[in-house]
């Protein structure tokens, strides 16, 4: 599904300073892996290079038949909200809609009916736990519980790939091990791929292989941790 | 304190520089606005009591009347009282310099009495030689007269005709033409006078009442009292021996006379001023509410690490006076200038203005500027206040937590249906209240109270107009719409700035384009003839006798004529000017009636008399009533038989028959001769005849066409100031979209990084604030459009009526507003998108890490 051959990416400055050369990654369809490493390594910026928006210097990611470098920015976008699902740090579930349409939201910008999207969306609401609280306003959701509407609607429109940086940072561990089951969960139920970044080895070894990304690439470290 | 002051609160206000400047121009602009109407006003008015100072000398009260003068025969009775040390008499004639536009004030003068009344008249020959006290009696003779400096100057430089070609100068070789009636008359320059800086002329009052025709006539006599004699005493002793229409008042009160008369006008600018530094304190509010929703975390950690409520209170506050003082010491600034160019403007315009005597001086107020300056400060705190409380009184730990954008809720405004309700309601008892002192207080109440329910009602609005709206299937639609809906604050926050000016423009375009058309339609009736002759205006000494009269109706070609005779009364201190009309009622004749009839009830005890609008308000009048006027130095009893509408004077006027006039008063001139042509002549022609009879110089020939087109280019120049004040009302709300858009795209990079993420591509990011911006400005023109509305009418039926005393048939200009409307909401967008950049420049990546 994802195929990543020779990524190099280099930091702007005097001198320039390499993140990653020769990185290469594969991952199948169904496959969740996870990515650990120091901080400041580059992780959220692979993330980023992956999900077009960080330019990289050298390299290919292609994701099935698509290729993602070289595209300009409208035609990624637009792969984006194909293809792609995303769970962030910080949440960002929007205020001002319900938590029903805020797993709809990828299913407006596909240009979804109504009554289409709406049901979509309660049906995957259901699935993380929160059917019952689907017309709530966010206001009243605990952490764990808007990472569960984050991943609902990383997972609505059934992307290819699901990248998450970080989905349990700001949770605390019983929470997280419980949010993370259901992402990597739900992704698996979705034949995705999926990339998890994460600083908590303890959480990586819930993914299908671990990687830790150096300056050389990523190095399989599953089953050392 | 000082170090936290400086760098969390000051510093925030330069890193939002595009909403602190727009704030602080508002509330330069309201500052400088209302300072600026004060400042000329004060600078006019103490021109003019200079000048009345100068000219009543060392009088102690002056007797005044009709500004046709009275009856000389109260001189000699006045002098000879007990109470009276000097009397001196004096007429006054505003002189047509014939074929000029301009006129000359002429003083007649005792020139025995005025060297104890008047020193500041006193003439100076030419040769050098005082002629004061009798030692010349050059001054005596009839063709003699002495210019000030002023005048001098000012007849002495090359003018145009009312054509626009070039004069000579009207004073050549020591000799001035002066028109009296139809003639002119050459007299001589004599001398100067030394004493006094207005333009004027002084000749023998004797000579005077000879040459311009009024013989027996004064228009004051200046009294100085005996020592130990109060003014008050004295007008307590001597207004019995008056005749009805004349009066005893002291110097001073002529000042106090003026500034009643200009007063409307005073209170609807300032007004005007007034809602500018409103519509300033308003967008401090909003910048302020939206910039400490962003910062709510940082004060949460400023708290959290030990800054006390006071501090963080003090210090939003501290962020408000500042715009406040910024703006207040922009608008002082601004203010100056605008009144320094206001009189140069007025200035130019008038052209000949230095025969009015008066060139106001700009003089710095300490006071007042201070004054102003505080406002701008007060208006800066008071929009932070709310804010800056909400601020103090969060929880830090809530703040603090993760997710707590989310949680923090939207700007949610209290519920505030009832308050709207009650505020309409009481804009609607506010109407009915009468004037207080002539200034119709009840009415600018409802208009603020209007404005307010608006705003009130506006998320009532937004629930109520959203839905109809429809969701659609485009996601930037839907999510706009979600937004809009969730977050009517954000409406409120930058709508309401939209309300205000929307409102504003449309009550000012309906009231202007109802008063247009009125005055258009009132001018039709007014003027059914083909063309009209005058000698000068009213005012001035041109006039037409019965003989003249008498010629014109003789001519080849003139079917039918109509005669005018305007004299002004004086019917109390409290209504020192009142127009009596005298002219053929029926027959064709136009008068705007709006009750009554033309007809003379047969049989009726008094003679009729047609009262403006005006006059029925002031005096209280209806059909039937019986009215009294001083004229013929009698009162007279008259029977109230119509009531018209007139847009020329605002003091009152009442219409008498030709016939009755002539029989109190003597009177036989005439100012106006209005003229139906016979048929298969041509009007040129008989114009062309008008003017021979009485050469070119002496008469002035209008067609109803010329008259119309000339008052409604004044009526347009006059409301020109107005539109420029909508404009600038437009461009203030359209700031108040660009604060709140400015401010809302840094509160919501997060999300709009978020929306990148999900696949929107930035030029749909841009799209969907532009569609915020319009839905927002959409319900703000709504509201605005019914506000104006209620606005325009509260204007027309209240405003006008008890400010002017006169009233209009509504007009709403349909085209114009819709065109108006869309326009906004087309600039909103505009604004709200280029605001809002900031949200599209910021990299999707930096914007949804962990915040900040
Ligand atoms: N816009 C940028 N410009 C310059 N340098 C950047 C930029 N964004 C990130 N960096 C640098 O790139 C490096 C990698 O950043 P990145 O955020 O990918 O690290 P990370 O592995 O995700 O770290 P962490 O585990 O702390 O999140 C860091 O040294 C960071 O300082
Ligand atoms: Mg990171």
């Amino acid at each position: 599904m994802l195929h990543i051959e020779s990524l190099r990416k280099t930091l702007p400055g005097s001198p320039p300073r390499v993140l990653f050369d020769g990185l290469d990654l594969r991952v199948a369809a169904g496959e969740c892996v996870a990515i650990v490493g120091e901080s400041g390594s580059g992780k959220s910026t692979l993330l980023n290079c992956i999900a077009g928006l960080e330019p990289v210097d050298a390299g290919r990611i292609a994701l099935g038949e698509a290729r993602i470098d070289g595209r300009d920015d409208d035609a990624l976008a637009r792969l984006r909200r194909q293809h792609f699902g995303f769970v962030f740090q910080a949440f960002h579930i929007l205020p001002h809609l319900s938590l029903l349409q805020n797993v709809a939201l990828p299913l407006w910008l596909l240009g979804r009916a109504d009554g289409e999207a709406a049901a979509a969306a309660r049906a995957m609401l259901e699935r993380v736990g929160l059917g019952a609280r689907a017309d709530d306003a966010p206001q009243q959701l605990s952490g764990g519980e808007m990472q569960r509407v984050a991943i609902a609607r990383a997972l609505v429109h059934r992307p290819a790939l699901v990248l998450a940086d970080e989905p349990t940072g700001n949770l605390d561990p019983g929470r997280a091990a419980d949010v993370l089951d259901l992402l990597l969960g739900q992704v698996r139920e979705n034949g995705a791929a999926g990339v998890l970044v994460t600083h908590s080895r303890i959480a990586a070894r819930r993914a299908d292989r671990v990687l830790e990304l150096g300056v050389g690439g990523l190095r399989d470290i599953t089953g050392l941790t | 304190m000082k170090p936290t002051l400086r760098r969390v609160f000051l510093a925030s206000l330069l890193r939002r520089r595009l909403a602190t400047a727009l704030s602080l121009l508002a509330i330069a602009l309201g500052v400088a606005l209302g300072l600026a109407v004060q400042l000329i006003h004060a600078a006019a008015l103490d021109e003019f009591g200079r000048g009345v100072r100068l000219l009543s000398g060392s009088a102690d009260l002056q007797l005044v009347g009709p500004r046709e003068g009275f009856d000389e025969a109260i001189y000699p009775l006045l002098a000879g009282r007990p109470e009276v040390a000097d009397a001196s008499p004096l007429l006054e004639v505003e002189a047509r310099l014939p074929g000029r536009e301009d006129t000359l004030t002429v003083l007649g003068v005792d020139i025995f009495r005025i060297a104890a009344v008047q020193p500041a008249l006193l003439p100076r020959a030419e040769v050098g030689a005082d002629v004061g006290a009798g030692r010349s009696l050059l001054a005596l003779e009839p063709d003699r007269l002495f210019l000030s400096e002023a005048a001098r100057d000012a007849l002495s430089t090359p003018a145009v005709d009312s054509d626009g070609r070039p004069l000579p100068p009207a004073l050549a070789e020591g000799r001035l033409a002066l028109q009296s009636g139809v003639r002119s008359h050459r007299l001589r320059v004599a001398g100067s006078l030394p004493g006094s800086s207005a333009a004027l002329a002084v000749m023998d009052i004797g000579a005077a009442q000879q040459l311009f025709g009024r013989i027996g006539v004064l228009s004051r006599v200046d009294l100085a009292l005996r020592e130990g004699v109060t003014p008050q005493a004295a007008i307590a002793a001597l207004s019995p021996l008056l005749p009805p229409g004349v009066s005893l008042r002291e110097p001073e009160a002529a000042a106090t006379e003026v500034g009643t008369l200009s007063r409307a006008y005073r209170v609807n600018l300032t007004m005007l001023a007034a809602i500018a530094l409103l519509t300033g304190g308003f967008l401090v509010f909003s910048t302020q509410l939206l910039s400490v929703a962003r910062r709510r975390r940082e004060f949460a950690l400023l708290r959290a690490l030990g800054l006390e409520r006071g501090e963080l209170m003090r210090g939003l506050l501290a962020e408000g006076a500042a715009v406040g003082l910024g703006g207040g010491l922009g608008g002082v600034v601004l203010g100056h200038l605008l009144a320094g160019a206001a009189f140069r403007l007025v200035g130019a315009d008038l052209g000949a203005g230095f025969f009015d005597g008066l060139s106001p001086q700009l003089s710095f107020d300490p006071v007042l500027a201070a004054a102003y300056l505080l406002l701008g400060v007060a208006a800066g705190v008071a929009g932070t206040w709310l804010p800056a409380r909400e601020a103090a009184r969060a929880a830090p730990a809530q703040a603090l937590r993760a997710g707590a954008s989310e949680r923090s809720g939207l700007l949610q405004p209290r519920r505030r249906g009832p308050a709207a309700l009650a505020a309409g309601g009481l804009a609607a008892l506010a109407c009915l209240l009468p004037p207080v002192y002539g200034i119709p207080l009840g009415g600018y109440a409802a208009v603020v109270l209007v404005l307010f329910a608006a705003v009130a009602a506006l998320p009532a609005l937004a629930r109520a107009l959203l839905p109809l709206l429809g969701r659609g299937r485009s996601a930037l639609w839907r999510l706009a719409h979600a937004r809009l809906s969730a977050t009517p604050g954000q409406a409120v926050v930058a709508g309401a700035g939209v309300i205000a000016s929307v409102a504003l423009a449309t009550a000012m375009s309906i009231m202007v384009s109802s008063f247009r058309v009125s005055v258009d339609d009132w001018l039709g009736q007014l003027l059914p003839a083909d063309l009209y002759v005058r000698a000068s205006s009213a005012a001035a000494s041109g006039y037409l006798d019965a003989q003249a009269v008498a010629r014109i109706a003789a001519l080849d070609g003139v079917a039918d004529i109509g005669t005018t005779r305007l004299v002004n009364l004086r019917l109390s201190d409290e209504e020192p000017v009142f127009s009596v009309l005298s002219r053929v009622v029926g027959g064709g004749w136009g008068l705007p009636l709006i009750a009554g009839s033309k007809e003379v009830p047969a049989g009726a005890a008094l003679p009729p008399v047609w009262v403006s609008e005006a006059a029925a308000d002031r005096h209280r009048l209806a059909l039937g009533d019986r009215f009294e006027l001083p004229i013929g130095g009698r009162m007279e009893g008259f029977v109230v038989a119509g009531i018209w509408r007139d847009y020329a004077r605002q003091y009152g006027a009442a219409v008498l028959s030709a016939h009755d006039y002539v029989r109190l008063t003597g009177d036989t001139r005439i100012n106006d001769v209005a003229v139906r042509v016979a048929p298969g002549h041509e009007l040129s022609a008989v114009a062309e005849r008008v003017r021979a009879l009485f050469g070119p110089e002496h008469v002035r020939i209008a067609l109803p066409g010329e008259i119309r087109a000339a008052t409604l280019e004044i009526f347009d120049r006059t409301f020109l100031i107005t539109y420029l004040m909508e404009a600038v009302a437009v461009v203030i709300g359209l700031f108040g979209i660009a604060t709140t858009f400015a401010a809302l795209s840094t509160t919501r990079q997060g999300e709009f990084g978020m929306l990148r993420h999900l696949g929107l591509t930035r030029g749909e990011i841009g799209r969907l604030i532009a569609l915020e911006g319009a839905i927002t400005a959409a319900l703000g023109v709504v509201a605005g459009l019914l506000a104006g509305g209620a606005i325009g009418w509260v204007l027309i039926e209240v405003i006008n009526r008890q400010s002017f005393h006169w009233s209009m048939d509504l007009a709403v200009p349909w085209r114009p507003l819709a065109l108006f409307a869309l326009t906004l909401v087309a600039l909103a967008a505009l604004v709200a998108r280029l605001a809002g950049a900031r949200a599209m420049r910021r990299s999707a990546v930096l914007a949804v890490k962990a915040d900040w």
